[in-house]
């Protein structure tokens, strides 16, 4: 039975409740007569056999593109870039996609006769990847051909020695990249592309670039022009980093992109209640439901934080394509919007959302509260095509505990400023006029981005401007249950309880207001007409 | 006249200490030595003493130590029981020059003061905090008014004042301005002491009434490049905000905001905890006096940085390898006299009136009680910060301190929960 697309259900009397994440929790909510609620499509078929449809694409390229293995010649400098921890989420079960995409690729490297070969975590701005990290997203084959002996390297943004200015876009964009993959004879990136908005241009431009470079789009009016990132053709980010990848390609850097899509079965077997539909949920998924909430409800927060970070997603390969980066592209958006596409008729007064336990910078670490404004207002309310699916306006509901906890390690400068900078303001405008350099260039937060596992100092604020088009959109945010401290220093309105948060909104929008609930995770996109 | 007296009386005085401890700031008055009495007029010392009656007086951060039973013995020395407490004073003059005016008191009770002549070294150069005398001359011991015998003090409803200790307050100064301009001229002082040099990145820790008034201080005579607050309570985060703070943080977020402010690079423990910053601020103020603030002074300062102490401290339990290994310079800040401006010599007191009304300083006057009150009034200059409230004072006009006395508002949106008028 092929699987049946996303739907828009509208809540009845006789509609069960519907399952609300709520960070490290869930709980099951009756949500007013009249709601919508968007389900994505139930998980895609995987691809029959995997290893065979990377090894058909990497053969058979999109766009201008030769087979991989006619660009490949003995005594070649080959860099093979690939996603970092942020993709997949959650994590998703051995063998990761990369595992399977780079080993082939080394395969035929080695049939070539290529032997200078090194693969490099396209960090961008984020933290470095642990040991075991990297292991799981290359299986132990390649960690172990690669790691030991200093071929297999993260990104250091800000290291000046492994740079290249590649110089200015017709735009006045500083391309700088990473200098071994500029000045290989082919770079390979191997993307997992979970969203719409990760992929093409992006990957490299974005991935392997230096702040410099990154502030161009990732800035306060990229992100109120970017309608949404999610839509490419809409996307200030993107057309940003479009110039600078051909322009990248111009300079001469060679490149061959594989891209991949996953269906979303997104959580196992024993976790399956939360991907699917509350009235059919089984007597098991009933009881793993009761069974779960009462554990988690006696379980200390560290604790729950560790069970859910140690979840693996079941996803699977629903297509894999390589060649040229924007006809790969294509086909990409493609696959992804086969798996993930809703339609949705008309926008709503009120959205609500659950924020789940993770989103792409708290993979095994903490939600803290600008990572919640940024997965709720940034990913979430991005997750549309065409018109947001709240009207301008409305009202944003946001469900989780958002409490007043960093992990000091990951998000030293998120801290800072959370601590001294939304204290003061949360003027977008204000806080990249005032604070952007100083956190972009704290030589503490440099150190720390370099040699620890911190994010680069700017990547506090350039959440919070992931958050700027729907914070111009929206009339009010209101998170349910959160710290009620964290919540308004974000800006943001506190309530108790849904119910109380419907009664708070309805002072911006009026009353009996349109209601849509976001079913996610597992993802969608909706296609709001 | 009505007084409030503090007696040597040691039994009291260890009461006052154990309920203090046990319960709290302010809670030792009820069994300590402090009691409201009837007495005779003090005496006129000598030649160039005059009365003073009271208006308002204010209760400091020093009278509360000493309420407590928490002063340093350091003290004994140099006060005379039993003693009328309150050196933040402003009063209407009977006799001499200011006769019938209002006037501040400087309560330092230097040599001038004593009949000392010729002056000590520190009188001499007009710092008259300095004084090598204050044991000694016509007067029994006493550092301030508020300390010695036979002054009295501001706690009461008469006093006696060298001519040399009053500044005439000006005809447009309200009382609650004028009652300002003690804990202002501090603040001065200590601002000025600190040798800011342009562009020096400053912490202040605390925000009473001196944290505030040095914050106000530091914007209105020095230059630094960025002055942190660091500030417990919302009221005070505002006021020091208002008053020239560029940043305010809470208490444990010092360092951090110390980190960020100098750029230093920092060492953590294993969970990414800051321990201790390799660099730091040039200077730190430090307006609390207790062990715990003298250490977040050492986190935070650079090496080579300064140290103002202007909180007075008692005994302190001190790891001071900081201060030997990064030569950082701990430097105590008291009272007032004479300071060095580009315009030559200036009196303190006579920039703290400039400063109080400058700054509004006036505002920060929350509540004021009556002399019969002091219970309730020590109790509330105790837990000011937590009761959205900074300087209490004793109102000793008639018909003052009661329903229909003008409110200080500190002139804010919020300042009715800033401002409580005690009934």
């Amino acid at each position: 039975m092929s699987p049946r697309p996303g739907f828009v259900l509208e809540v009845d009397r006789s509609t069960p409740a519907t399952l609300i994440w709520h960070g490290e929790g869930f709980r099951l909510e009756r949500l007013p007569v009249g709601t919508r609620v968007v389900y994505g499509p139930e998980p895609l078929p995987p691809l029959a056999d995997p290893d065979l449809a990377i090894r058909h694409a990497l053969d058979n390229p999109l766009g201008d593109s030769k087979p991989l293995q006619a660009l490949l010649f003995p005594g070649m400098r080959l860099t093979i870039a690939f996603d970092d921890i942020s993709l997949p989420l959650p994590p998703m079960r051995a063998p990761d996609v990369r595992q399977r995409v780079i080993e082939a690729v080394l395969d035929l490297a080695a049939d070539a006769g290529v032997d200078d070969v090194v693969l490099i975590a396209a960090l961008a701005l984020h933290r470095r990847m642990t040991d075991p990290e990297l292991r799981h997203a290359l299986g132990d084959r390649v960690f172990e051909a690669f790691a030991p002996h200093g071929l297999l390297m993260q990104h250091d943004a800000e290291d000046r020695s492994n740079l290249v200015d590649l110089g200015v876009t017709d735009h006045g964009e500083d391309v700088e990249i990473n200098r071994r993959a500029a000045e290989s004879d082919l770079l390979i990136y191997v993307n997992i592309n979970l969203s719409a908005m990760d992929g093409g241009h992006k990957s490299v431009a974005t991935g392997l670039a230096s702040y410099k470079s990154i502030k161009h789009h990732h800035n306060v009016r990229t992100m109120l022009n970017s309608r949404s990132f999610m839509d490419i053709r809409h996307s200030e980010l993107h057309s940003s980093n479009w110039r600078m990848g051909r322009f990248i390609a111009e300079s001469g850097v060679k490149l061959f992109q594989i891209e991949t899509t996953l269906n979303t079965d997104t959580f196992p077997k024993e976790l399956g209640f939360l991907q699917k539909r509350e009235w059919e949920w089984s007597l098991k998924d009933r009881a793993s439901f009761l069974a779960t909430s009462s554990a988690l409800g006696r379980t200390p927060g560290g604790l729950s934080r560790k069970i859910f970070h140690s979840v693996y997603a079941p996803h699977d390969l629903t297509s894999v394509q390589a060649g040229a980066v924007e006809a790969v592209h294509e086909a990409t958006l493609a696959n992804l919007f086969r798996q993930q596409l809703v339609e949705v008729s008309g926008q709503t007064d009120v959205l609500t959302m659950g924020l789940p336990y993770i989103g792409p910078y708290n993979v095994n670490s903490t939600m803290n509260p600008i990572l919640v404004a940024c997965l709720g207002l940034g990913y979430f309310f991005n997750l549309y095509r065409g018109k947001p699916l709240v009207r301008e306006g409305g009202v944003v509901i946001i469900s989780h505990p958002t409490p007043w906890e960093f992990n000091p390690v990951h998000h030293p400068s998120y801290i800072d400023f959370f601590e001294q900078v939304l204290a003061e303001t949360t003027d977008m405008f204000e806080i990249e006029a005032k604070y952007e350099e100083s956190f972009a260039t704290d030589p503490w937060y440099v150190h720390l981005y370099r040699t620890s596992y911190a994010y680069h100092g700017v990547h506090p604020l350039y959440m919070w401007y992931w958050c700027a088009h729907a914070l111009a959109h929206l009339g009010r945010v209101i998170v349910v249950g959160g710290d009620r401290a964290a919540v308004r220093r974000l800006g943001f309105s506190p309530a108790s309880t849904l119910e109380d948060a419907l009664e708070l909104a309805e002072d911006v929008v009026g009353r009996d207001p349109t209601i849509t609930h976001l079913r996610v995770p597992p993802l969608l996109m909706a296609e709001v007409t | 006249m009505k007084a409030l007296k503090f007696e040597r009386n040691v039994p009291r005085f260890a009461a006052a200490r154990v309920a203090s401890a046990v319960a709290g700031s302010g809670k030792g008055v009820r069994v300590g030595p402090l009691a409201l009495v009837e007495l005779d007029p003090v005496e006129i010392p000598g030649p160039g003493w005059v009365r003073v009656r009271p208006r308002l007086a204010g209760i400091c951060g020093s009278d509360l130590a000493t309420l407590d039973g928490r002063s340093s013995r350091y003290f004994e020395h140099i006060v005379s029981f039993p003693f009328i407490p309150g050196h933040e004073v402003v009063g209407d003059v009977e006799g001499g020059t200011l006769d019938g005016r209002r006037a501040v008191i400087e309560p330092v009770l230097g040599c001038e003061a004593r009949g000392i002549d010729p002056p000590c070294a520190g009188c001499a150069a007009g710092r008259k905090g300095s004084c090598e005398r204050i044991a000694f001359g016509h007067l029994r011991p006493g550092l301030q008014t508020g300390y010695c015998r036979d002054t009295g003090g501001g706690w009461s409803t008469g006093l006696v004042a060298h001519e040399s200790q009053l500044h005439a307050v000006p005809d447009d100064f309200s009382d609650e301005a004028a009652v300002m301009v003690e804990p202002a001229a501090c603040a001065v002082h200590a601002a000025l002491a600190s040798d800011i040099t342009g562009g020096e990145r400053v912490v202040v820790l605390g925000a009473g009434t001196l944290g505030l008034c040095v914050i106000a201080a530091l914007r209105a005579l020095c230059l630094p490049g960025a002055l942190v607050a660091v500030a417990k309570h919302p009221n005070q985060r505002e006021l020091a905000r208002d008053l020239g703070a560029d940043q305010v943080v809470k208490p444990g977020e010092h360092k951090r905001a110390a980190r960020r402010l100098s750029g230093s690079l920092a060492l953590e423990s294993d969970n990414g905890v800051i321990e201790r910053l390799t660099g730091g601020v040039d200077l730190v103020v430090d307006c609390v006096g207790s062990s715990g603030s003298l250490e977040q002074c050492l986190e935070v300062v650079r090496p080579g940085g300064r140290i103002v102490l202007v909180g007075m401290p008692g005994v302190v339990r001190l790891d001071l390898a900081p201060l030997w290994q990064r030569e950082i310079e701990l430097r105590g800040a008291y009272a007032y006299g004479s300071e060095d401006r580009p315009e030559g010599p200036r009196s303190t007191f006579q920039l703290a009136l400039e400063l109080v009304r400058e700054a509004r300083l006036e505002r920060l006057v929350s509540a004021r009680y009556p002399l019969e009150r002091y219970e309730e009034a020590v109790a509330h200059a105790a837990a000011a910060g937590c009761r959205g409230a900074v300087k209490i004072v004793f109102d000793m006009r008639k018909g003052g301190s009661g329903p229909g006395t003008p409110s200080t508002s500190a002139g804010r949106p919020n300042a009715a929960s800033t401002t409580k008028e005690a009934k």
